[in-house]
């Protein structure tokens, strides 16, 4: 058992101060000092994308950071980039337009790396989405509303389906 | 190209999902969110053999460490344990059930019998310490050869399990007729292959999970878990421990994902519920790492077919005989379950004058077999592939012979030849539909030019009838408990669970479209046994049929009672009555009217104000069961590719699926478990391969060497609707599974159609590019 350390985190625009362990994960930390259970594990080795938190503006794998690491840096979560007010940003009203997620576990990895991409990006090509999605897994939807949703946001045309058309 | 129902008010809208908000911005609620004041975190020490004997457990050095609260092993908890087997499947048959039962213990006990088998649990005050602790745990155990392979197994050279006199678990020879045998010695043409499925596994985005609180000065147990049921779980937690049922609650919030692997509780969730109940402290949490997941979580599709086809000369079938070997691993959930249902449903979508199944399941020193999206799947796979490779060798197009074989409206009602019972299914229909979207004469013209060019294009098709809503025993129904409450609102309480398939909304759909409410005026409550009633849970493409009929019968019970109320309280006849929007109203006379919210308290509060003798409240309950014990659904895949020659990559170039499953609740929410199955059909086919070396090493414990589709390799799935209304309820036929079931087999025939010119005649998963550039070597060659 390795020493605690205190650590200073701005998570979200708010100060935090932890007392961890320094092998603890910024992922662990978040969901277990800080309660921000948004940001979800799915892999612990940097492959699934589940975890990504915006750190100093890039999109990152909580689950491959220490959170000592981070001392100093602004991290933004799910939660950082949600309005709070009970409204969804653009992707993720788009997400639940095209129906870009079934189970939801992996969905905050695709909402934090897809707005903050399509915020850096306001123009990309189809093909320029799919390659920034492709670091994250989906098990549920086989990408098809989550692509539908970042086309729906970059303003590039979305297949028809049966899907289209609701009023409610 | 679609011929759909009318829609109603509700049911067949596209309805947006109640449950996204909250997890779009990570407001979900997982097993691994839960935190309790004292949780204690739970590792597992594993086995790094496959077979062998256990010599010595030290467990001193890991209970010295400070932080650790408890080191239990297979000694401490296995003989506790009361009973271990799981409702769906019945009890083994040792206690009067029929089911061959792996020797289920929670934890390895004198040895070990796959690579992750778990042989200790550590309780510690977090997971940090608990996996410290589990690396000073001492084992020593002393190999022996392991059995890998289905084959192998078989020989019974070894036994996995020295409780069992075989390997094969469970064998069902093919039946000797002598008719039969007769037919095939003269049959003009008799063709038999052997296919080869590749190991894949569900891989839930949330691996498994669970959270045990056994108090036991309180004597009762709180389960939060990652399941598919709930009600599954509590009756397992209940036998395993020797607590009454209702002294256990199982609760399940959101659920990452499932796809069957989450639906029975196994030996490492069991060791968790014995150690939390041993324990009686504190609450216990396992959250399951990802090579964990992929280690010792169930697997599936490790299975071989063996068929013979007997055709005449323009390629009408005559008959086949088809033998599925399985590997059920050491440790399936449950039991080798495939080849029987496997066989029965292998004629499919044709008319088969005879079919003669046979199956072995072999146990072998791998991770156990689970249920995975359409666990009988293989007969599709087989089926399909077997017809092209017939076509080819008859010279016939593979649509053809199709054509010439598909079941048509004209032979409804069809018995298949094992028995099986199809009233309103559209096999043939689905498939022209599917070949018309694809214009099979412009890619065939597409596919000339670009073979020119020496690229190589294919299209494969296949055609499947779907066993939905299975409904045998535990399976048989599911139930609605009902309550408006007393401002007119309405919850439903049902049995099924959270893990993707958007419940929460297409249950209020069929709810407020019976009742005549409106949808944001009702709640569905699900995954909680103190709140839900008893039912099998969500799976097996049973929940828009059966607990959807069973939403539907509490709607209609709740609104007959609202209008005789409303029809007393109006002196008028409740004929005479209509509802809409929550407001009931006499036909023609809209002035004559009362909302729910006024009928509600009347209910609950002013008796005298209800017709003479009525009960008072709004309460009702509905348990429906289907009128089958399947319901079918059924589709047809087109899927077309290019191969590259150099590298053997195959490129999906379009994907379109035609389907029918009866009435659509939410045709979004049906293309959404299309594409969602489809491309994991797709992955099992070119990308996913679970590896185990021969002495029972697992070779791909990471997603950098397990590989899942990712965006850039899928196509944009284009997809057709067929509504023709099943014999159930509300019409509904199951739909979860079916895109994982037949998009193997259309990839594996659009790579053999691409190829075929070349001398290759793909018989084996993965079709990975390093296969598809063997077999082309090999044609090559030849």
């Amino acid at each position: 058992m390795s020493d605690e350390v205190i650590v200073k985190l701005n998570v979200n625009g708010r100060d935090h101060k932890v007392m961890v362990e320094a092998r603890k994960l910024l992922s662990d930390v978040l969901r277990d000092d800080l309660h921000l259970t948004g940001t979800h594990v799915g892999c612990e080795h940097g492959a699934c994308g589940a975890c990504t938190v915006i750190v100093d503006g890039a999109a990152v794998r909580a689950c491959l950071l220490f959170a000592v690491q981070l001392e100093g840096s602004q991290i933004v979560t799910v939660e950082g980039v949600t309005p709070g007010d009970g409204t969804l940003n653009p992707f993720q009203q788009a997400m639940q337009d095209c129906h870009g997620l079934q189970c939801g576990f992996c969905t905050p990895g695709f909402v934090v790396s897809m707005t903050n991409y399509l915020d850096n990006n306001p123009n990309p090509t189809d093909d320029d989405l799919k390659i920034a999605l492709s670091g994250n897994l989906c098990r549920c939807t086989g990408y098809r509303g989550i692509i539908n949703a970042a086309r729906t946001v970059a303003g590039l045309p979305v297949p028809a389906n049966a899907a289209d058309g609701s009023d409610h | 190209m679609n011929t759909r129902l009318t829609a109603g008010r509700y049911v067949g809208q596209a309805v947006k999902r109640i449950e996204d908000p909250r997890l779009l911005a990570g407001r979900g609620r997982y097993v691994d969110d839960v935190q309790l004041p004292n949780m204690l975190h739970v590792a597992f020490v594993r086995s790094n053999v496959a077979r062998g004997n256990i010599v010595s457990i030290d467990t001193s050095e890991a209970k010295a460490l400070p932080g650790v609260h408890a080191v239990y092993t297979g000694d401490d908890l296995n003989p506790r344990v009361q009973q271990f087997w799981h409702t769906m499947i019945g009890p083994p048959i040792e206690m009067g059930g029929q089911t061959h039962y792996a020797p289920l213990k929670p934890l390895a006990q004198g040895d070990v019998r796959f690579v992750g088998d778990p042989i200790a649990i550590i309780i510690a005050d977090n997971r940090y310490i608990a996996e410290d602790a589990a690396d000073l745990v001492q084992v020593e155990i002393d190999p022996l050869p392991a059995v890998v392979g289905i084959l192998n197994g078989a020989r019974d050279d070894a036994l996995v399990h020295k409780e069992k006199p075989s390997n094969i678990s469970d064998t069902m020879p093919i039946p000797e007729v002598p008719e039969v045998e007769a037919l095939f010695a003269t049959a003009p043409h008799v063709f038999t292959r052997r296919f080869h499925q590749a190991r894949a596994t569900n891989v839930p985005m949330e691996p498994r999970g669970i959270v045990v609180h056994y108090d036991r000065y309180a004597g009762d147990m709180q389960i939060w878990a990652a399941t598919q049921s709930v009600s599954e779980w509590r009756s397992s937690a209940a036998r395993l421990t020797g607590l009454g049922e209702n002294r256990v609650r199982v609760i399940a919030n959101d659920v990452g994902g499932g796809f069957g692997q989450k639906m029975m509780v196994t030996r490492d969730e069991a060791a968790v519920i014995m150690a939390g109940h041993l324990f009686g402290e504190a609450p216990i949490k396992w959250t399951e790492d990802r090579r964990e997941n992929l280690m010792t979580a169930n697997q599936a599709r490790e299975e071989i077919f063996d068929v013979t086809m007997a055709v005449t000369d323009d390629g009408t079938l005559m008959g086949a005989k088809v033998f599925f070997w399985e590997d059920i691993g050491s440790y399936p959930a449950g039991a080798g379950a495939g080849a029987g249902l496997a066989g029965g449903v292998f004629p499919g979508p044709y008319k088969f004058p005879v079919v003669l199944p046979g199956g072995s399941a072999v146990f072998t020193n791998t991770v156990g077999k689970a249920a995975y999206r359409g666990p009988w799947m293989g007969e599709t796979v087989a089926r399909e592939q077997m017809m092209d490779h017939v076509a080819y060798e008859l010279g016939i197009d593979p649509i053809e012979i199709r054509r010439k074989n598909v079941i048509k409206a004209e032979d409804l009602p069809y018995t298949t030849c094992t028995t099986m019972v199809y009233e309103s299914v559209t096999p043939s229909e689905t498939m022209e539909q599917a070949l018309e979207m694809l214009d099979v004469d412009a890619f065939r013209a597409m596919q000339a030019e670009a073979r020119k060019e020496g690229r190589l294009l294919g299209m494969g098709l296949a055609v499947y009838i779907e066993p939905s809503a299975i409904a045998f025993g535990i399976l048989s129904s599911d139930q609605a408990i009902m309550r408006m409450d007393n401002t007119g609102k309405v919850i439903v309480a049902m049995s099924t669970g959270n893990h993707g398939h958007s419940l929460e909304t297409t249950i209020p759909q069929v709810v407020a479209e019976h009742l005549g409410c409106d949808i944001n005026d009702v709640v569905l409550v699900q995954g909680d046994t103190d709140s839900s009633p008893m039912g099998p849970g969500t799976g097996g493409s049973r929940s828009a049929v059966i607990a959807g009929g069973a939403a539907q019968t509490a709607s209609l019970r709740l609104k007959d009672k609202i209008l005789q109320i409303a029809a007393h309280m109006l002196e008028a006849s409740p004929e005479d009555l209509e509802v809409n929007n929550s407001v009931v109203s006499v036909k023609g006379t809209p002035a004559k009217a009362l909302p729910f919210a006024m009928i509600a308290p009347i209910a609950y509060q002013m008796p005298e104000m209800l017709p003479p003798g009525m009960e008072m409240g709004l309460e009702v309950t509905a348990r429906y069961q289907p009128p089958g014990p399947f319901t079918w659904s059924n589709a047809a895949h087109v899927c077309t590719v290019e191969i590259d020659a150099e590298t053997g990559h195959t490129k999906i170039l379009r994907y379109i699926v035609s389907e029918d499953c009866g009435r659509m609740i939410n045709p979004m929410v049906v293309e959404g478990q299309i594409a969602g199955g489809v491309v994991q059909g797709i992955g099992g086919v070119l990308f996913e391969h679970l590896v185990y070396d021969d002495e029972g090493n697992p070779l791909t414990t990471t997603f950098l060497d397990y590989l899942l589709p990712t965006a850039p390799e899928v196509p944009d799935i284009e997809i057709g609707h067929i509504e023709t209304l099943s014999p159930t309820l509300g019409g509904y036929k199951g739909m979860g599974e079916g895109g994982a079931i037949v998009a193997p087999p259309a990839v594996a025939n659009a790579i053999h159609d691409a190829l075929r010119h070349l001398g290759v005649h793909p018989t084996d998963f993965p079709l990975g590019p390093s296969q598809v550039l063997a077999l082309m070597n090999e044609a090559a060659q030849a």
